[in-house]
This record gives C-alpha cells, structure tokens and sequence, in this order.
C-alpha cells in the first residue's frame, strides 16, 4: 500500500507544482467561455426554465473535470515515457493496480480540484442552488474517473507528443464539446439527439447537471448505469493493458 | 546456498535482431561481478530482461531465488538498478527523488539512510536543489542514490561512471567497495576496463547476445600474461 500511496502523492505533488498551469489556467478558459457565451445568449435562452448563465455553468465545470482528469493522467504518463523516467515507476515492485488505482485518482482529484475553482470563480455570475449533491459528486467522480482511465490508454499508447495531442483533440475535446455542455440535446435535430446518446460524456454531464437542477435530458439512474458502465469497461481494458506491461515493458 | 542471479538460457528477440542467444549464467552472493563488451552485445537487455524492463521470450531468471516474472514483487524489492541512461524528474528536488523513490519500495522515514547515501555520495549539499539544476555528473550520482534507497541485496550498476568525473568516480567506488564488504551483490557494466580489472572478482564477456568468456579476474587475465584486461578484451573478442 505504500508503494500506491506515494505514486499517488508523487502524481498530486507533479501537477500541484504547476499549479498555475494545471489549475488555474482551465479556470481561467472556463472563465472566458462563461463570459462570451453567457453575455450573448443569458437574456434570450433559457433551458430547462432556468437562464442560460445558469444551466451553463455545471456544464463548464463538468467539461474542466473531465479535460482536466484526461490530461492529468496521460501527460504525467506520456513525460515519463519520452524522458526515460517512466523507469522509477516501472523497477520497483508496484503492482499494476496499484499503479492504475494511483493514476487514476490523481486526476480525479486534479479534475476536481478545478471544477471546484471554476464553480467558485463562475458563482459571481448565477445564483447556483444544488438540487441533489450527492449526484454531482458521483458524477464528477466517476467522469473523472473514466477520463483519468482514457488518458492513461492514451498516455500508454502514445509514442510521441503529437500522438497523444491527436487522440486529445480528435477525440476527447469533440466528445466533451458535444455532449450537451452548451446546451441541451432536446434543442437539436432528432438525428443529433440520437447520435447524443451514444456519447458517453453526455450522460456524465447531464447527471452532474441534475444534481443542480433536478432535471435533466434522461433519468439521473440512466445515466448513472452508463456511467458506471464506461467506467468498468475502460478500467477493464487499461487493468489487463498494464498487466502485459503493453508499452511499458519490451 | 541460493545465488545471487540465476539466469538459464535467456533468449530476446527485437524483431529479426537476436539481443540474447541464450544466456545462462549464475553469479553468488557478495560477489563483484563484471559484465563487459562492446556497444550491442547484449548486456543492457539482459540487465533489464532481470529488471522486469524487458520480457525475455524464453528462459528463466531469478533474483535470490525468485522468479522475476512469476515471483516479480519479492524480485525487485531485492534488486537495485543504476539505468544506462540519466533519467530524472524535473518536478522535484533530490530529497524529494530519494523519498518518492523509497515510498515505491514500500519505505516509509528513510531520511537516516537518504542522509547516508548523500553525504557518501558528495550529494548532502544537493539535498534540496531541483533535478533540473544539476550537472550531469550530479545526476548520475542520484541514479546511483536512487537504486540503493531500499538497501537492495543485489546492486546492478549499469555504466555508472560515464561521464562522472575522477574524484567522483573513486568517491563511488568506495561506497559502492563498502557495500560490497558488507555483503552486498554488485553487478557492473562499464567501458572503463581499468575499473572492472580493478573492482571485479569474476568477469562475463559478452557479444552478440552470447557470452564468450566466463572466469575469475584472474584466470582471464593469466590466460595473456603480461597484459591487461584490455588486452584480454580486444584478444577475447576477435577471436
């Protein structure tokens, strides 16, 4: 147990180091989006009877949770790997889920860190009222959890820098941009709406958001089974990577 | 009496390249034992395929008697690794790298060792300067300090003095001597034949991914009287 809890504080420490970085700069991003979007749209939008200010702003911390977890774990992975560092990591006798769990909840605990900094730096412009607490705090966890998951498959696969940048930019910012952050998926053409559903961040956003408002686009306990079952799924595939050392061990 | 490391007919392949052809050998506790050859023979794959670094795609090693694959934890946590390469983490300080690394090892309050392994090292004023800051010779010594945390039983020093200077280099050699005196299996690869002459008691030639000669310092070099290790060497492997 030792041995996981120090890669954990080794992971907590590397980002809090360039906290400036890791923290404060995506609060700032969020920032700057509440700001454009909220002014243009804040006096003609309202969804799910609140103002747009509002219901945007659970999105926009969700949406940082999420980035923010994916690049904990996949940076932290992808620096070692190219540095030749990765093999303080890989010497001693750490078992591989201790090394998944150690990834993992540091960027839970990165992706929450900046979620809460962006809910206080946004609660200036909307009076924010948590409906159901306990599901926001399920759903950040488990999102960060799942996108902590992504970026260690990532950080794991990738060889060069621009290999992980594709997989960020291709993947993880598309589905984090679509999955209803900006809106909600019953303003969309009925194709979009299906198409929705099978993005997985949609029902980690929209759970979040229920936690707020008490509504939301489908059930809470919906999105909570998919949720859940990402999470198993990309667990499962990254527990049984790590243990043929695939990528980490020639 | 259980050796040190066993290694039994130890066969890697990268692609079409053999890097291993077969490598048995043994080498028994309190042993300072050389690994030589040139660049490419093999022997950073073979200190890896005994770190875990690297699988071997047939054979059998162990390290005090277990089996670096089946029994890896109990494995590693006897084994001590000095890597080729200066590595480090730019996020931390020396002190820092030292605990973190005695943490992976399961080390909890290790600062009285940290602190002799320092000062032993000529790193004690280091302590608290980032990684980053140091030169490359500084660096290495961390490698060193690093792979000797946990107290390791078996010590293997992959090329540790390269680009190390003179008065640093015999500062290591006289710490790492200790730990030998104490019981303590070094296992050395270097390019510096004088020191291997010097400091090994058996000495392993390698070259394409097979050893060539395997004897006692002494028997290899009464085989060229007269000459050095070097000789011994360059006469080994045109052979």
């Amino acid at each position: 147990m030792i041995g996981f809890w120090t890669l954990f504080y080794k992971e907590l420490l590397r980002f809090w180091k360039v906290g400036f970085q890791t923290v404060g700069a995506p609060v700032l991003t969020a920032l700057l989006y509440l700001l454009i979007f909220g002014h243009v749209l804040d006096e003609h939008v309202q969804v799910h009877g609140v103002r747009y200010t509002s219901f945007l702003i659970p999105g926009l911390v969700m949406m940082q949770v999420l980035q923010n977890a994916f690049a904990n774990s996949s940076s932290s992975l992808i620096q070692a790997k190219i540095t030749g560092s990765i093999v303080f990591v890989l010497l001693p006798p750490i078992p591989y889920g201790a090394f998944f769990a150690a990834y993992v909840l540091a960027s839970v605990a990165r992706g929450l860190m900046v979620g809460v900094g962006v809910l206080v730096a946004t609660l200036w412009f909307a009076d924010l009222q948590m409906a159901a607490p306990l599901w926001v705090l399920v759903f950040a966890v488990l999102g960060g959890a799942i996108l902590g998951t992504l970026g260690m498959i990532a950080g794991l696969w990738s060889e060069k820098f621009d290999q992980l940048a594709a997989f960020q930019n291709f993947l993880i910012m598309p589905l984090t941009m679509l999955s209803g952050v900006f809106y909600s998926i019953h303003s969309l053409p009925a194709f979009w709406q299906r198409v929705s559903h099978y993005n997985p961040v949609f029902y980690m956003i929209d759970g979040f958001r229920y936690g707020f408002f008490g509504v939301s686009d489908v059930a809470p306990e919906v999105s909570l089974m998919v949720v859940v079952a990402c999470f198993a799924a990309v667990s499962l595939l990254t527990l049984s990577l790590l243990k043929r050392g695939w990528k980490l061990r020639a | 009496m259980i050796a040190a490391v066993s290694i039994v007919d130890v066969v890697k392949h990268f692609g079409s390249l053999q890097a291993l052809a077969g490598v048995s050998l043994e080498i028994a506790e309190g042993e300072f034992f050389g690994l030589l050859g040139p660049n490419g023979a093999g022997k950073t794959t073979l200190i890896s395929t005994l770190a875990g670094l690297v699988r071997a795609d047939s054979g059998w090693l162990s390290v005090l008697g277990h089996d670096v694959v089946k029994d890896y934890r109990q494995a590693r946590s006897l084994l001590g690794v000095v890597p080729q390469e200066i590595v480090f983490d730019p996020f931390f300080s020396v002190r820092e790298t030292l605990r973190i690394q005695s943490g992976y090892f399961g080390l909890r309050h290790n600062d009285d060792w940290i602190d002799e392994i320092l000062e032993n090292l000529d790193l004690a004023g280091k302590a608290d300067v980032n990684m980053r800051r140091l030169s490359g010779g500084m660096k290495r010594r961390v490698l060193v300090a690093q792979a000797l945390v946990h107290k390791p039983p078996v010590i293997v020093l992959d090329e540790p003095t390269a680009g190390v200077d003179v008065e640093l280099r015999q500062g290591l050699w006289q710490f790492v001597r200790r730990l030998n005196n104490e019981g303590h299996t070094i296992i050395l690869t270097t390019h510096y034949l004088e020191e291997a002459e010097a400091l090994c008691g058996r000495i392993a030639l390698m070259k394409q991914g097979r050893i060539i000669a395997l004897d006692s310092t002494a028997n290899l070099m009464a085989a060229h009287p007269g000459g050095t290790l070097e000789d011994v060497f360059v006469r080994t492997m045109n052979q």
